[in-house]
């Protein structure tokens, strides 16, 4: 028997599920990162024919072309990039919130507690789409292309999390390897930053890459109602767009939306089986 | 002179939904340098609650401590601030605790927990602090401490994760060390061998050690002087060589009778008739009155004060005359 995240990794690499949901969610990294690899147009440059309009897929162009001309395929890989950066970004946000807060209220306790679980409260309360959609039209006056969305998606995100930290802390604090590290004279900071957070971290990482999925999902509806990134290449303004022609043809919605559905899937996946792996009881 | 660490009528409470728990109750006692004082009391007799409260780690609110003075080497622990408090912890006074399993952070390599101490407090780089790991995990007998510095503690043994415990607790060379049940967990034989570490190291290093314990048996052993708790009071404290054949209190006398004995194996065992008190409503007079055989009128009514008799050897029961001549 190993460490804890030793036996997790031990379960992880049996796991089908980790390795499809791994594999898939890599492909995306590598498509934001290097979309060049997948397409030999670039979509951001390339220039679209209205007489190719809604052309149906041939062996040149797997996905065929949408109402301007542009090739799906290319629109596709290249637009992996804002869906992607938005789910790591805005969830990197709300998980920083949410572990400070949540540490901060699970072991401190008291008033503070009172104070930020109130706070909770008020972020639970804001309707996350709505929420978003203001936030997002606030920030983007200034022209900042995806970050509005992704500050919106992060801001907003984290008071679940934040509670799962918090009582996640709440019973790490009680344990005796707490009081142990306070009699040899442990400072409370390193109390809170040593012993009890990597000891509550587990649950809110799962909880985190299933929130990714949804930040995903989220910045496609944005994109879609129009509040999304406007002069980037994005899944949901392109479904959006197709949306508007399905009765002519459903291939320039289908390939994004497959797209969509699939990296989403694919980070739940992920964090449902990363959970298993960590969650002792399940052994 | 000054005792190296003394209570003075010490008091603490829990306030509690449901009412004020008067867990201890004017607790006084010491301990010098190179002693072994035994705290022996059953579940919810105070004595732990006294040893968190020498440490500092009580949780105020819901605890309190409503009177009394903790003195290290003359200072007053209690009314010290915080930081320098904390300086005490560890390297004045450590804590070995009774579930070594629970009490070692399991996301972290036993070599790290001791290095760590020594890291923070001395300032001792990161290969010199694991290398007096090393030392510290030889010294009490973990077998091939070199390799086994790496190990998280679930992959130790019960008797050796104790073993990991004392090793962090005198990493900082405390001159008192406080044992709570160190030895509850563990299977008899290596509860022997625990106990024989921690009186080896306390003569070694002349530190005084506060033992807590509900085991006669393992009092009898090691500890120079007992104190008995019963209801967060201390009702008798003695040398061992006094305490065992001639108990002047009827608590102790009670315990002691009700310890299993090899050659009278024909009788059923001798038992405390009734439970402790709840602390929330300890009964007037004698705490011990309700459960005693021998109580008067006047056990029910007045507490009996803790009066020191011959050889220096303290009692408080109203009777301890007729108890300790065997008369009543």
């Amino acid at each position: 028997m190993a460490s804890l995240s030793e036996d997790a990794w031990h379960d992880l690499r049996r796991s089908p599920v980790f390795w499809i949901a791994g594999l898939v969610v890599l492909l995306m990294v590598l498509m934001a990162t290097v979309p060049g690899l997948f397409s030999s147009i670039d979509a951001r440059t390339a220039t679209c024919s209205l007489s190719d309009s809604l052309r149906a897929p041939s062996a040149t162009h797997w996905f065929g072309f949408d109402k301007q001309g542009c090739d799906v395929y290319a629109r596709v890989i290249y637009g992996a990039r804002s869906s992607v950066l938005v789910g790591i970004a805005s969830t990197l946000i709300a998980g920083i919130i949410a572990i400070a807060v949540g540490l901060l209220a699970g072991y401190r306790g008291g008033w503070l507690d009172a104070l930020l679980a109130r706070g909770m409260d008020i972020f639970l309360g804001i309707p996350m789409l709505l929420g978003a959609v203001v936030v997002a039209k606030a920030l983007s006056g200034h022209e900042l292309g995806i970050w509005p969305v992704v500050f919106a998606l992060g801001f907003l995100g984290w008071p679940i999390s934040a509670r799962v930290v918090r009582s996640s802390v709440i019973s790490a604090k009680h344990q005796d390897y707490v009081q142990a590290a306070r009699v040899l004279g442990a400072s409370h900071l390193r109390i809170m930053l040593r012993h009890v957070l990597p000891n509550s971290l587990a649950p809110v990482v799962v909880m985190l890459t299933i929130t990714l999925g949804q930040f995903i999902s989220f910045e496609a509806t944005l994109s879609f109602l129009g509040v999304g990134p406007r002069n980037t290449i994005s899944w949901g303004v392109d479904i959006a767009e197709a949306q508007r022609w399905i009765r002519e043809a459903s291939f320039p919605l289908m390939f994004p939306a497959a797209f969509l559905t699939a990296t989403v899937l694919a980070f739940i996946m992920l964090g449902d089986a990363v959970r298993d792996a960590f969650d002792p009881k399940l052994r | 002179m000054n005792h190296l660490l003394e209570l003075q009528d010490l008091q603490v409470e829990f306030r509690t939904r449901d009412g004020v728990a008067h867990v201890l109750n004017g607790v006084s006692c010491h301990v010098d340098a190179g002693e072994t004082l035994a705290l022996l009391g059953e579940s919810g007799s105070g004595k732990s609650v006294t040893a968190q409260a020498i440490m500092g780690i009580l949780d105020i609110p819901p605890a309190a401590v409503r009177a009394g003075r903790i003195l290290f080497e003359g200072r007053d622990l209690l009314a010290l601030p915080e930081r320098e408090r904390r300086a005490v912890r560890g390297q004045g006074i450590a804590m070995v605790f009774q579930d070594a399993l629970s009490a070692l952070n399991p996301v972290f390599t036993v070599g790290w927990q001791i290095a760590e101490a020594l890291r923070v407090r001395t300032g001792l780089d990161r290969k010199a602090a694991a290398r007096r790991a090393i030392d510290l995990m030889e010294r009490v007998k973990i077998p091939d401490a070199a390799a086994r510095v790496h190990d998280y503690p679930h992959q130790f043994s019960g008797g050796m994760r104790q073993r990991v415990m004392i090793a962090m607790a005198l990493a900082l060379d405390p001159k008192v060390l406080i044992a709570d049940e160190p030895t509850t967990a563990l299977d008899v034989t290596v509860q022997a061998q625990i106990m024989d570490l921690l009186l080896e190291l306390k003569n070694e290093r002349g530190m005084a050690l506060i033992l807590i314990t509900h085991d006669l048996g393992v009092v009898a052993q090691v500890a120079d002087r007992i104190a008995v708790m019963y209801a967060g009071r201390i009702v008798e404290q003695a040398s061992v060589h006094d305490l065992y054949p001639r108990p002047a209190h009827p608590y102790t006398r009670a315990l002691l009778q009700s310890m299993p004995r090899q050659h009278r194996t024909d009788q059923p065992l001798t038992t405390i008739q009734g439970l402790p008190p709840n602390l929330l409503r300890i009964p007037p007079g004698c705490p011990f009155n309700p459960r005693c055989p021998i109580a008067l009128d006047l056990c029910r009514e007045v507490i009996p004060p803790l009066i020191t008799l011959e050889g220096g050897r303290l009692s408080a029961c109203h009777r301890t005359r007729e108890v300790l001549d065997g008369s009543a």
